[in-house]
């Protein structure tokens, strides 16, 4: 009986703590958003500048889902199965991005590739821009969101251990067919859990990509940017209406989530 | 010969895995590597599949330096100590991935891995996934995964470590006669000795890195070389001559440097007053215990502080725990740092002498 006090009361407090925290702001992000009508709300998100901040999101986005799903992979198989001199010294490397502010990843590559930094020059000479321009929020994107695949794949690889792997070389496979035929099917759901996580840091990212951006409309816009350039022009309900696009986006990665968690929890069963 | 290994070394980090170690092995022979755990066993069969590459020494196979062949080319069968068969292919594609990396003509490896099931006993299982079977039927698909590239030699980590004690006894006799029926030369890792002595033709027991003795069961037990093998095999008694200031008839002539192995069939234990020959070499001894053993009774008997263990028939007159009965020791296996040799009781063989 007083197990069940216990238990209710618990259930209680993270509900309400979820009520407020989460579910009324996002509840108010649309009704705000909605507050002009309709017709404003689609004005504001088929506004010229809102589509292209869609596009160079969703372009940032894929670009470092892509290269952080390779690049994942292929740390997490060195770091498993592989021992070498460093390796603990690497796997901290990984996580550097989670532990530094994203302000902080967007300055270094300003100092790196800015008019001050050191590849200043030899970008200028090959007339390659990266700061203020469209690759610099790929970069920072990609920086932020580097160690979401690996973190995922690691465990489930390492759970794994290497008789598999061992077994399949001995009798001749190619890296490339162990990989597909061995360890592709056991780290499936992990590498995609990985991914969407992945996707949805991207999306959402703000600080690395605000320093690097330079805040050029239509050009350098990610969506997250664009909402903040709207809310501070005081455009309210057109700033809660493109946010509503992140929500949304927001919302059917989470369902996806769900998904993959339950899918991958029945295939490891 | 056909496996040879010559001075072999191996360190991992400033563990000597492998300390100048030699060995041949003739072809079609079943051959048993025993030792403790760390002893190095593991790393002999890693470096000889080429899963470990040795610091030093070579490997030849069928007369051939392997070292630097890769793994995959070595036409080595290896069967892992926890199976580690591929979870995401069913029994069949299992067994026929070494065959479709060899991109073997499809209808071959058809034929090839159905007769394999069929030799392992697993038909109609051929599309079960291995969380789907048995440990013993995981151990049997392993094993025919191995052979199904016919390789020259097979090697097995820890065959039956990861099985229950019953279905363990029907493996060994499975894989012993199979190994029999597809005659191809097999070295397996055991720390077990029944297990070793049973399945094996020949062992090599290893201990601290170093091969300390190889023959068959019965010369490493009945002429143990060293003295790690005088006490690592059968069940033994160690005794020393110093230290409690006692000695046993007829073996007082062991120096205090030197101590001995007693094995339970070297003890004879015979009812008080009951006993014909040697009365000189009979000791008397308390029965401390008596165990039942299924076919016969394991005794131990304390004589002079020290705990001997001696096997008993069930047909014998029976003793109880507590009873005083003469003890007489046939002999023992005597060892120092460096030599062992048996010794035979010298107040028997005096009389022995006498008699003829």
């Amino acid at each position: 009986m007083k197990n069940n006090a216990t238990k209710n009361i618990l259930i209680s407090i993270s509900i309400l703590f979820i009520t407020i925290m989460l579910v009324i702001p996002l509840i108010a992000v649309i009704i705000y958003s909605l507050q002009d009508g309709i017709e404003a709300y689609k004005i504001a998100i088929f506004d010229k500048y809102t589509i292209k901040a869609l596009q160079l999101t969703l372009l940032a986005t894929v670009s470092a889902v892509v290269i952080n799903t390779f690049f994942g992979i292929f740390a997490a198989w060195i770091i498993t199965k592989f021992s070498f001199r460093g390796k603990h010294f690497l796997t901290t490397l990984i996580d550097i991005p989670f532990a530094i502010s994203p302000v902080i990843a967007g300055l270094i590559y300003i100092l790196v590739f800015g008019r001050t930094g050191w590849a200043y020059d030899f970008l200028q000479a090959y007339d390659i821009k990266i700061v203020f321009a469209v690759p610099g929020i790929i970069l920072a994107t990609i920086f932020v969101t580097f160690p979401f695949v690996s973190r995922e794949i690691i465990p489930v690889l390492n759970a794994q251990g290497k008789d598999e792997e061992e077994a399949a070389a001995l009798m001749g496979a190619s890296g490339f067919k162990i990989f597909t035929k061995i360890t592709l099917p056991h780290i499936k759901w992990a590498l995609l859990y990985g991914i969407i996580l992945c996707t949805a840091r991207a999306m959402g990212e703000f600080g690395a990509v605000s320093v690097l951006s330079g805040h050029l409309r239509g050009k350098t816009n990610t969506l997250p940017l664009h909402i903040e350039m709207l809310y501070n022009e005081f455009q309210l309900s057109s700033a809660f209406a493109v946010s509503s696009i992140l929500v949304i986006m927001a919302v059917i990665i989470l369902i996806l989530r769900t998904i993959v968690e339950y899918k991958g929890k029945k295939a490891g069963e | 010969m056909y496996v040879e290994l010559k001075n072999i070394n191996k360190l991992f980090g400033n563990f000597k895995a492998s300390d100048n170690v030699n060995f041949e092995i003739e072809k079609g022979k079943l051959i048993g590597l025993l030792g403790p755990s760390g002893s190095g066993k593991t790393t002999i069969l890693r470096m000889i599949a080429g899963l470990e590459t040795p610091d030093s020494g070579d490997i030849f196979v069928d007369g051939i330096r392997i070292n630097d062949t890769p793994p995959s080319k070595r036409g080595i069968g290896f069967v892992f100590q926890n199976y580690a068969l591929f979870r995401y292919m069913s029994v069949f594609d299992n067994i026929a991935f070494g065959l479709q990396v060899q991109k073997q003509n499809k209808n071959y490896i058809k034929e090839r891995v159905l007769e394999l099931i069929k030799l392992i006993g697993l038909e109609g299982m051929e599309h079960r996934y291995p969380s789907q079977l048995s440990g013993g039927q995981r151990q049997r698909v392993a094993f025919a995964r191995a052979l199904a590239p016919s390789p020259h030699l097979l090697l097995l980590d820890e065959p039956f470590a990861a099985i229950d004690a019953k279905v363990r006894q029907e493996l060994r006799s499975w894989l012993r006669e199979m190994i029999e029926k597809v005659g191809v030369t097999s070295i397996f890792v055991t720390h077990d000795q029944e297990e070793a002595i049973e399945v094996a033709d020949e062992i090599i027991i290893t201990n601290r890195g170093k091969v300390e003795q190889k023959g068959t069961p019965i010369e490493i037990y009945k002429k143990p070389a060293t003295p790690f093998v005088a006490q690592f095999i059968g069940q033994s008694t160690v005794y020393e001559n110093n230290e409690d200031k006692i000695q046993l008839k007829g073996f007082e002539m062991i120096k205090s440097n030197e101590k001995a192995v007693i094995r339970p069939e070297f003890v004879q234990i015979t009812k008080l007053g009951k006993l014909k020959h040697y009365m000189s070499a009979a000791e008397e001894g308390i029965v401390e215990k008596i165990s039942f053993r299924g076919s016969y009774l394991e005794v131990n008997v304390k004589v002079k502080n020290i705990i001997l263990t001696s096997n008993r028939s069930l047909e014998d007159e029976m003793i109880e725990v507590g009873e005083i009965v003469n003890v007489q020791i046939y002999r023992l296996y005597v060892f120092n740092e460096n030599k062992t040799y048996l010794l035979e009781n010298s107040a028997m063989a005096d009389n022995n002498y006498i008699y003829i």
